[in-house]
């Protein structure tokens, strides 16, 4: 018996592999299996190879595996592009269709299922997926009763003439398979798992949902991968709630409708990558300077200009730190698990009400994008906090020709807020230098306490988690840092070193910006080696950790910007190697 | 009731002695207060120009953003409360220039807003370089030479682009001005209303008398009929887009936020955002 394996399905885009991989893994969730999805995809619709990997386990796992057990191959190029990651004594289950062979030096069990024509007999090769899904089911020893349950529940809405088809197709797939290997194979019999059913999601809708229990209504986007999937979460659900989504002409108006919105007292994010972020930037200065609340999501992928547009990479940290002219307060989280993704949505809202600023949140692809267990939502821990909005019936009346005082100075530099329709609020917003009313100003004293009060407003702030650290030793060999969808690949590598004897630590920093430079510094004291890890080419996140926390001296880096996420192996010898 | 009166503030505008966007400021306090609007109802959202700066000249509720996005952030107001009137403002370089996109796609979603554009045929705020508006041969510090490229015609523009309500006027002629706006801000859905207001200090050639030679005004032809498109666009050509007046109106399209589903009339902004219990299940029991 084993706790855990990796199973891959390839084939051509457009040509089922999705669809298999969906409802295998929905099959594998009602069994309370844990799983951690990948895709592999390119920017074309049809054609060209994809392949989507599961690691199927008994115990929470975050991380993609170093190799493969079972690959199930729609065509000739699915083997021979990802064979080689078969392990020794694995197994394809090939259509035999194309007449399948295995690369020399593969030591793998080859099954040539005629799923092309088991489908065609049943009516459409379109449920070449389910043959592919109830032979790997089959081989794999799992109860049939379930599958078929999920079966069902895929195509109910379609009538039982389908669904018994489908179950047919599933049925051959698998009657077939196991003639050819005499049964299902005792080497890939998994633990019995707890048989609780899991959320089972990608980040993208983790953070659609976070958004719709944070309050927010509005959402104003422009189609780009890897982001477009919160968008099409939210056109589903807002309505539900009374708001709605614009597909906007392009980032610009995205960003700056949401700030509109915002303005207007509405919870209103937009959701874009790397190039839509990059248009957006002069519309973040004026949130910043005109303190409107405003929630951003970033899902990081491969740059620069189009760069690798369906690949993993987390190099937009300077830009979203550092972007936008001139100096704002601004907030970016980095959320590093399926649950950040939904909790972390609803700090960002309350954030950016309590303190009046943009908050970036900012993902990777594989966070965004990975479909994977997700541990159970707890709605009774969201508050939504908005800040110092005033409600309409708690303002002084106004005098004639005087104005709310939106930009008073106050203590902590967050003033209170009205929004428009209030009676006795009226003020006015500009993104020129302004005085306590929100009027034009170039007064050099009117400048600074201006400046010195949006710039201060941040002061100390720590958000939930801003480091998360699995630090179990005072005095470590190695500190392991990183950031985003990294951390399980961490921690696969770290109890391989610990196997090795090699202590070591591990902290996410998740609040990017402002820099939590206490928590980290007290961290690098604790080790005497740090690596970090990011998938970036110039070390975007150790920059930020030397300059606020120091430790340069003690500091390596390990990147991957080949547009893949980082393997477990790959992590452990990095560290073997630096250590 | 509010009168015009209430939609004035004590902000000195710092626009040049007999720049046409006095006229424009003072003709949007009467039609706010015409309508029957108070000034909290109001939300002014502007571009950046000499022009941009008009949302800080009226007694309402006012955003001046960034250059060419005014529309965009309007719409955002809109949908976050449709119990607010709302009026998007900026110049020809904001609205026809950079902002050129948003412009056009404002008028296909046609949300119920009134967008004014001060048209003075060059950039004034950045000291006199060209416009899209500027006639081609127009000498600017940016075309020393004259204006090589054509001239931009935002009304056939808004004609194709399915505007439902385009007019256009002169700031010398307060009356219909007043009256144009007005019928902008009682039209369900995009108005555009172009408003030719010279720039006394870098636009020397189209000045106030230049306008008063070249203008046709659609007053002037009772049988002019605004609800037919074809006419319209014939009138728009005929007079090289030289016309003021009602020039297209369509009621019968109804606005974006009539469209959304399930949109309420309640602004939204008002509406409650806590999430309960159950709804939350709902939501989660499609991930299992
Ligand atoms: C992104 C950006 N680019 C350039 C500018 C400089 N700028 C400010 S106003 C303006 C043009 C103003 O012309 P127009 O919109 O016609 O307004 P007017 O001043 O004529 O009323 C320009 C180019 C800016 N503020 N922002
Ligand atoms: S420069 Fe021209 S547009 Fe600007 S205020 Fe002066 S007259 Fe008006
Ligand atoms: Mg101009």
């Amino acid at each position: 018996m084993i706790s855990q394996l990796s199973w891959k399905i390839g084939g051509q885009q457009g040509e089922g592999v999705e669809s298999t991989d969906r409802i295998f893994s929905t099959a594998l969730n009602r069994l309370g299996y844990y799983l951690y999805g990948y895709r592999h995809f390119s920017s074309r619709i049809k054609g060209g190879h994809t392949n989507n990997k599961i690691r199927i386990s008994t115990h929470p796992i975050r991380a993609i595996s170093d190799d493969l057990d079972i690959l199930v191959a729609f065509d000739q190029e699915s083997i021979d592009l990802n064979s080689h990651e078969l392990r020794s004594g694995g197994v394809v289950v090939a259509d035999a269709k194309f007449n399948p062979v295995l690369p020399e030096g593969v030591d793998a069990q080859l099954f040539a299922v005629p799923i092309t024509k088991i489908a065609e007999e049943l009516g459409t090769s379109l449920m070449k997926n389910m043959v592919a899904s109830g032979a790997s089911w089959a081989l794999l020893g799992l109860p049939i009763e379930v599958f078929n349950k999920a079966v069902e529940e895929e195509f109910g809405r379609k009538g039982p003439a389908i669904v018994e088809k489908n179950v047919e197709a599933v049925k051959r797939g698998a009657e077939f398979v196991l003639e050819q290997a005499g049964g299902p194979l005792d080497a890939f019999k998994l633990d019995e798992a707890d048989g609780k059913q899991k959320l089972f999601m990608i980040g993208n809708e983790a953070i659609g949902l976070g958004s719709v229990a944070a309050g927010c209504r509005l959402m104003s986007a422009y189609p780009i991968t890897p982001a477009s999937e919160i968008m099409e979460y939210l056109i589903k659900k807002l309505p539900k709630f009374g708001g709605t989504v614009v597909q906007t002409e392009d980032e610009i108006a995205a960003v700056t409708m949401a700030i509109g919105a915002n303005y207007a007292g509405v919870r209103t994010m937009t959701a874009s990558a790397g190039p839509g972020l990059s248009l957006m930037m002069e519309a973040i200065g004026l949130a910043g300077m005109t303190e409107q609340p405003l929630v951003i999501v970033n899902t990081q992928r491969g740059g620069p200009s189009t760069g690798l547009p369906t690949k993993q990479e987390q190099s937009d940290l300077n830009a979203m730190v550092y972007g936008t002219h001139g100096e704002i307060p601004k907030i970016v989280i980095a959320p590093a698990s399926i649950e950040d993704c939904f909790y972390d949505m609803i700090e960002a809202f309350n954030l950016s009400e309590q303190y009046q600023v943009p908050v970036i949140v900012m993902t990777d692809l594989q966070l965004s994008l990975g479909k994977q267990s997700c541990e159970e939502l707890d709605l009774s821990t969201v508050t939504i906090n908005r800040g110092k909005l005033v409600r309409e019936s708690e303002l002084p009346e106004l005098e004639t020709h005087q104005l709310f005082k939106r930009y008073e100075l106050t203590e902590d530099g967050v003033s209170p807020r009205v929004i428009p329709g209030d009676k006795h609020g009226l003020h006015h917003v500009t993104g020129v230098e302004h005085d306590e009313t929100g009027r034009p100003s170039e007064n050099a004293g009117n400048r600074l306490r201006m400046m010195d009060k949006r710039l201060n407003k941040l002061n100390g702030l720590q958000i939930r988690d801003a480091v998360r650290s699995d630090s179990p030793h005072d005095a470590a060999d190695l500190l392991i840092i990183g950031m985003g969808s990294t951390g399980g690949t961490i921690d696969e590598a770290r109890s391989r070193l610990a196997e090795e004897g090699v202590s070591s630590n591990h902290i996410t920093i998740r609040q990017i910006h402002p820099f939590p430079t206490e928590l980290v510094k007290a961290e690098l004291n604790k080790a005497k080696k740090v690596i970090i890890l990011e998938n970036n080419a110039t070390a975007q996140l150790a920059a930020q950790v030397k300059l606020y926390a120091g430790g340069a001296d003690k500091i390596k880096s390990v990147l991957k910007y080949d547009g893949n996420p980082f393997l477990p192996s790959e992590v452990h010898q990095a560290c073997k190697e630096l250590n | 009731m509010a009168t015009f009166k209430e939609f004035r503030n004590n902000v000195k505008p710092n626009w040049c002695p007999g720049c046409g966007d006095f006229s424009v400021q003072a003709a949007i306090q009467r039609a706010a207060a015409n309508v029957g609007l108070e000034p909290e109802q109001l939300a002014v959202i502007s571009g950046i120009g000499c022009s941009g700066r008009i949302s800080g000249y009226i007694n309402a509720y006012g955003l001046h953003g960034i250059h060419g996005r005014a529309l965009p952030i309007a719409q955002g107001v809109k949908l976050a409360n449709r119990e607010l009137t709302v009026i998007a403002s900026g110049g020809d370089g904001d609205g026809f220039a950079i902002g050129m996109g948003h412009t056009v796609h404002a008028i296909r979603r046609n949300l119920d807003i009134t967008y004014i554009v001060m048209d003075n045929q060059i950039y004034g705020l950045t000291k006199g370089q060209t416009s899209p508006r500027s006639a081609e041969g127009f000498k600017t510090k940016s075309t020393p030479e004259g204006s090589i490229e054509s001239t931009l015609s935002p009304l056939e523009i808004a004609m194709s682009a399915g505007a439902t309500f385009i007019a256009q006027s002169f700031s010398s002629d307060l009356k219909q001005l007043t009256a144009l706006i007005e019928a902008g801000l009682n039209h369900k859905g995009f108005s555009l209303i172009n408003v030719f207001s010279p720039c006394v200090t870098f636009n020397k050639v189209n000045t106030y008398d230049w306008f008063k030679e070249n203008i046709v005004n659609l007053n002037e032809f009772p049988d002019y009929d605004p609800s037919n498109r074809m006419a319209a666009m014939n009138k728009i050509m005929e007079t090289n887009g030289m016309l003021t007046g009602l020039i297209y109106q369509n009621k019968e399209r109804k606005s974006y936020e009539n469209l959304i589903a399930g949109f309420q009339e309640q602004g939204l902004a008002n509406q409650d955002i806590q999430l309960s219990q159950d709804q939350f299940e709902k939501l989660l029991a499609e991930f299992k």
